[in-house]
């Protein structure tokens, strides 16, 4: 049995490594020192190890509900924590330790000769530690605690390069957008606690929703603050905008925090709760935005020029259709394709730091012809494009398979509304994977970072920030190895956990059956003993809305449907960057205010930060509160002081120093003071 | 009864500042004498704190002197004891003054007479808390003017003179009003006494005690009101605060550190221990009939003050505002109590008191970092820094650290206190709570905006200090860094195991309501 202690050493690991390269590491080894890296990755391979053995243990044995323990208790207000490591939980931990680990192994060699190496490792450290603690909390505060260090570990990250003004910027801009949301996601926790405090403790909230104990019109409202929790750490819409610009850290950090792990939390938040958005009547308002983020962000990767912005459209694009599959009640095929998406896009993302190795760039017009020096990173990339297009028998085409059925299979129309944007999407994704891939390992090389840096200066631009050197050459292995390692699970991952039919001893539909699996054991432990109520317990841990969300049948004609677009998607990227038969500029010039809008992103930065943020919010509601409080309350206290001291000056006149006048008024006082004693005294 | 553990940490900074002032004369000698004392008065109050007797609870360790004032009709008491609510400040006082101590060891200016102010004002907030007699208290809390006056004013920069007078004015003006209160309980029928609590053991019987149910000389909502004016001056509470940012702008380091740290604690304080304490079971007037007025002050508290706040281009100016916001937070809290006493939520209430200790280690630490980067830049002008974090890391590391504290990150202190007041105030008052909670979205923002202008970026800002003083800047030392250590350590406490306050807290929150 995977005992709570060792769930908690999947997350004390990692911070026990931040501690140590924070402190002992930084001060006696050096700022820059290798050990920093080892010390992470041995704490993550820890953590990974250990995830596998709950994954497993979960799998055999069901799910694990541990005893809270207090936080705080004050007379009639408990705040707890504790440990639910159920399916979900498991593959979480697999997917953020696995991917983690991956990533740690390759930053050896992306941030090697950094000059704070230490420091990018105890940031990794405490941003994996702190997704480790976010997955497997068992209390809402417990969750918000962790959603919130690792909002401030991708601060950290994104800022990793503090000295460039671009990437404080992008930072504060990431951190204030999701905590935006966070304000909703605390309103929500608010809500829950005053309609009952004990449903802050999840397993409670399961089986009051379960009891039908929470009315549809509550379970909205709350939804609806977790919802906008979800939204900003999610990037969707319309609180998308901060994730393109966190791309300015470094591009491991990108492929870790910013498309496999901590952007899914928006998408484990709907899942953890998704009973009570299921009670609730906003699902159809989460298949929108889910829907509408997925093309929107899709539209404008399809002219974005620098490799790592398309990549992160295309993250928030496929966050979109994670979060529009839950709202359609496709429970399994949301967190199925959270898992395959996890893998692919890391890769892709590792790929893109290592094309920035060899170019010294991120801007696609100055790469190309990269696929002869480095052919690893090309194949790599070429699968982990294939897969997120969706093309057969990728993982990716699995993942977005299912979701597409289950669009199909819902009807009505909320459900091909959804069909309709998930296919939409799947067009644009295969054509802008595809006019990455063309431009920047096919045609004639153009020069990278050296050609970019003379454009630049002859057409008086300020200089690219994070311009590298040039060296044409494959990466060192340790780059690659993670590369293959994740493309390898592009290929394979997504038919191996959830085949279309028994698979030896895989069975059918393994991963959707795990994760609506509804067999709990509850640890009433005390005294260290777990008492396991062993097998399938009474206690339904989730309720019906997550067995119903298991996976949908194959359905043939969305995939053929889904697979035509894509090959189409891919065909027309052929024609336009390859063949050039049709001309990209030409269609710019066709299009152009369609080109325009896509490329300054609709405007949204624009009208955040131009619009509301300073013309609005600082020029107008901040000024005039800053007046006020100078011209009316500081003024009002000067004026009544100027006032005192003019009083006090007109009855300084009355010090005469004439006895006569002394005497006068104390005779009067003192008739005065009998006169009261006679009315009030008795 | 006279345990003298309590009477020996308040008087030890005032005795040993006039010893000092007497007998030393080498600066060197002075600075680290006063260190050592204020790092004497640490210990004590960590011994006060530790040894107070959790199973127990009630008043402790009391230090009882009749007829200290030898005129019979004023009875006043010589009255000392720690309860739930006291202990914990007692603590927070000692942190913040060995803090304040080792902060202003680069003072040079008339340093034997500036460490006597700081050690003097260390007893006199010592003494505000651990005072059970309300006379006694007033003393205390009027006294603590003279040596802020003197900081301020001696060794303070821009407009001293004006900042220390207008500070003086105002805790005045409210302190005129608290004392007309404080006779007004005393003289009332069948009071006569100042005592603040009911000591059973030492056959006290207290002002609580004494007027509930009855009629006193003064309408109860009046006095109530006289005390709130007096601490809503000093917590400060909207439309009252205009003294702080003057205050703190222009006093030294180390008094920014006292009185963000502890002075205006002493506001929070008294709110819990007399205008809740008292005002429950008075007649005509509780203190649930002010409930909703207190939470509506504290909603435009927390969001004026945050608003103002980002319009500031003053370092201290800044926190300045932001303490008026997170003080604000604190009179949430206290609005907890509700409109009727089964709708108190002793949760809010101990947010509240929770925030004051955590308030004063997070906002002490940030005027202590932001007095460190001034020592070394000389400018506090937010326009004229920046990429100070490539010079001086470690001061960035703590700076960036008091800044999320303040913006309420998970595993600092501010997280639990804000948590615990929202939690505790929802079901009270959930539209004012909604409301206050955008404060935490503002914070974010001030504070991050703050961190970005000064700390990052690859320089000083265009027209800001020369790249000449910018390469010659230099890292906090040892000397500096156990003053941000005394203060970090608590908010990482705190911050992951609340337990260790709240767990006496809430027998003072207990006790305090009847």
């Amino acid at each position: 049995m995977f005992s709570e202690s060792l769930a908690w050493l999947i997350i004390a690991l990692p911070v026990a490594a931040f501690l140590l390269n924070g402190t002992v590491v930084r001060a006696f080894i050096g700022t820059d020192t290798r050990v920093a890296g080892w010390v992470t990755i041995s704490a993550v391979a820890g953590s990974f190890i250990l995830s596998l053995f709950a994954l497993a243990s979960v799998a055999s044995k069901g799910a694990a509900v541990h005893d809270p323990h207090n936080w705080l208790t004050v007379q009639g207000f408990d705040l707890t924590f504790g440990i639910l490591l159920d399916q979900l939980t498991s593959i979480m931990f697999v997917v953020v330790s696995g991917v983690s680990l991956v990533v740690q192994f390759y930053s050896q060699q992306y941030m090697h000769g950094d000059k704070s190496y230490t420091r990018y490792y105890s940031y990794m450290a405490l941003f994996t530690a702190s997704m480790l603690g976010l997955v497997s909390a068992r209390n809402v505060v417990q969750l918000f605690v962790f959603w919130e260090l690792v909002g401030v570990s991708s601060y950290l990250l994104i800022g990793f390069w503090m000295e460039r003004p671009s990437a404080a910027a992008a930072a504060k801009k990431a951190f204030l957008m999701t905590r935006f949301g966070d304000f909703g996601f605390l309103l929500g926790i608010l809500y829950l606690y005053f309609v009952n405090p004990s449903y802050l403790d999840i397993p409670t909230l399961y089986e009051a929703v379960g009891a039908g104990a929470i009315a549809a019109g509550v379970a909205t409202w709350i939804s609806l603050g977790l919802f906008m929790g979800a939204i900003g750490k999610s990037a969707q819409f319309p609180l998308h905008s901060w994730l393109p610009d966190a791309m300015e850290g470094p591009t491991s950090v990108s492929a870790l925090i910013h498309s496999a792990t901590m952007v899914t939390a928006g998408v484990f938040l709907v899942a953890r709760f998704f009973p009570l958005f299921h009670a609730s009547n906003m699902m159809d308002l989460v298949v929108l935005i889910g829907g509408v983020t997925a093309v929107f962000a899709a539209s404008m990767g399809l002219v974005a020029n620098d490799i790592k912005r398309v990549l992160a459209y295309s993250t928030i694009s496929q966050l979109g259709y994670m979060v529009m599959a839950l709202g359609l009640g496709a429970y399994a095929p949301a967190l199925f394709h959270l898992f395959t998406h996890a893998f692919f896009k890391a890769g892709l993302f590792l790929g893109s730091g290592s094309v920035h190795h060899a170019s010294g760039t991120f801007n696609m017009k100055y790469m190309g012809g990269l696929r002869k020096n480095m052919p690893w990173t090309y194949w790599t990339m070429v699968i982990g494009s294939l897969s997120l297009a969706g093309i057969f028998p990728f993982s990716g085409f699995w993942s977005k398979d299912e979701l597409l059925a289950s669009a199909f299979e819902r009807g009505s129309t909320i459900g091909w509304v959804a069909l309709i944007l998930g296919l939409t999407a799947a067009l644009m994704t295969a054509f802008y994977m595809f006019r990455a891939i063309f431009l920047t390992f096919h045609g004639e090389y153009k020069g990278g970072a050296e050609a970019e840096a003379e454009d630049a200066k002859k057409n008086n631009l300020p200089m690219p920030v994070g311009l590298g050197h040039t060296h044409r050459q494959e990466s060192p292995w340790v780059m690659v190895a993670p590369l293959v390692v994740l493309a390898s699970l592009a290929i394979v991952i997504g038919f191996l956990v959830n085949p279309l039919f028994d698979l030896g001893p895989i069975k059918k539909h393994s991963f959707a059956t795990f994760v609506t699996e509804r067999n709990v054991n509850v640890f009433t432990g005390g005294h260290g003993e777990e008492a396991v109520d062993d097998g399938h317990a009474e206690t339904s841990h989730l309720p019906d809305a997550v067995e119903a969300g298991a996976a949908p049948e194959f359905s043939l004609p969305t995939a053929v449907i889904s697979t035509v677009l894509a090959v189409g998607g891919i065909l027309l990227a052929y024609s336009m960057y390859i063949t050039g038969s049709v001309s990209p500029a030409a269609m710019g010039r066709r299009l152009p205010t369609v080109h325009k809008l896509l490329f300054r992103k609709y405007y949204f930065d624009e009208l955040y930060e131009d619009r509301l943020v300073i013309r609005v919010f600082y020029a107008r509601v901040v000024r005039f509160f800053a007046w006020f409080d100078v011209s009316w309350i500081d003024n009002v206290n000067v004026q009544l002081s100027k006032l005192t001291a003019n009083v006090g000056r007109g009855l300084a006149n009355v010090q005469s120093g004439q006895t006569q006048t002394y005497a006068a008024i104390m005779a009067i006082g003192v008739v005065a003071a009998l006169l009261a004693l006679l009315v009030w005294g008795n | 009864m006279f345990n003298g553990l309590l009477t020996v940490t308040v008087f030890l900074p005032a005795v040993a500042a006039v010893v000092i002032a007497l007998t030393l004369k080498n600066k060197q000698a002075v600075r680290w004498s006063a260190i050592g004392v204020a790092t004497v008065t640490l210990l004590l109050s960590i011994i006060v704190f530790v040894s107070y007797d959790r199973t127990v609870g009630g008043v402790q360790f009391v230090d009882q002197i009749t007829g200290w004032i030898p005129v019979d009709a004023l009875r006043a008491q010589y009255l000392l004891g720690v309860d739930g609510l006291s202990a914990p400040l007692v603590l927070l006082t000692g942190f913040l003054g060995m803090a304040a101590a080792f902060g202003s060891w680069r003072v040079e200016h008339r340093i034997k007479e500036y460490f006597f102010w700081l050690l003097m004002l260390e007893s006199a907030v010592m003494g505000v808390f651990v005072s059970l007699d309300l006379l006694l208290f007033f003393v205390f809390f009027e006294f603590e003017l003279i040596p802020m006056y003197m900081l301020i004013s001696i060794w303070g920069s821009g407009r001293p003179k004006y900042s220390a007078m207008k500070f003086v004015l105002f805790t005045l003006f409210g302190g005129a009003f608290m004392l007309v209160g404080i006779l007004a309980l005393f003289l009332s029928q069948g009071v006569g006494t100042f005592a603040m609590v009911s000591i059973p053991e030492a056959g006290i019987v207290g002002i609580p005690d004494l007027i509930a149910g009855v009629d006193l000389i003064a309408p109860a909502a009046l006095i109530f009101s006289f005390f709130l004016v007096a601490f809503a001056v000093k917590l400060p509470l909207w439309p009252l605060h205009n003294w702080l940012p003057d205050a703190h702008t222009d006093a030294p380091t180390a008094v920014s550190v006292m009185l963000a740290g502890v002075l205006l604690k002493m506001a929070g304080y008294g709110l819990l221990r007399i205008n809740l304490g008292f005002f429950q079971e008075t007649k005509g007037f509780t203190i649930h009939d002010a409930a909703g007025f207190l939470s509506v002050l504290a909603v435009i508290s927390v969001i004026y003050g945050a608003i103002v706040t980002i319009q500031q281009t003053d370092m201290k100016r800044l926190i300045a505002y932001s303490s008026v916001s997170h003080m604000g937070f604190v009179m949430l809290g206290v609005a907890a109590v509700g409109s009727s006493a089964d709708k108190l939520s002793q949760a809010g209430l101990n947010g509240a008191a929770l925030q004051m200790f955590t308030h004063g280690t997070i906002t002490g630490l940030a005027f202590l970092m932001v007095g460190l980067t001034y020592e070394r830049t000389h400018s506090r002008h937010i326009p004229h820094l920046g990429g100070l974090a490539r010079k001086m890391p470690l001061i960035a590391i703590f700076f960036i650290i008091a800044g999320f504290g303040s913006l309420g990150l998970p595993s600092l202190s501010g997280f639990v206190a804000e948590i615990t007041i929202f939690l505790g105030t929802f079901p009270v008052w959930p539209w004012a709570t909604g409301i206050a909670a955008f404060g935490v979205v503002l914070a974010a923002g001030y504070t991050l905006w703050m961190v970005q202008r000064t700390f990052f970026g690859p320089g000083p800002q265009a027209g800001g200090m020369s790249e000449e003083s910018y390469e010659k800047l230099t890292d906090a030392n040892w000397v500096d860094m156990i003053a941000v250590m005394a203060l970090t350590i608590p908010i990482f406490v705190v911050g992951i195991w609340p337990s260790v306050i709240t767990d006496t807290f809430k027998l003072g929150i207990e006790a305090a309501i009847r």
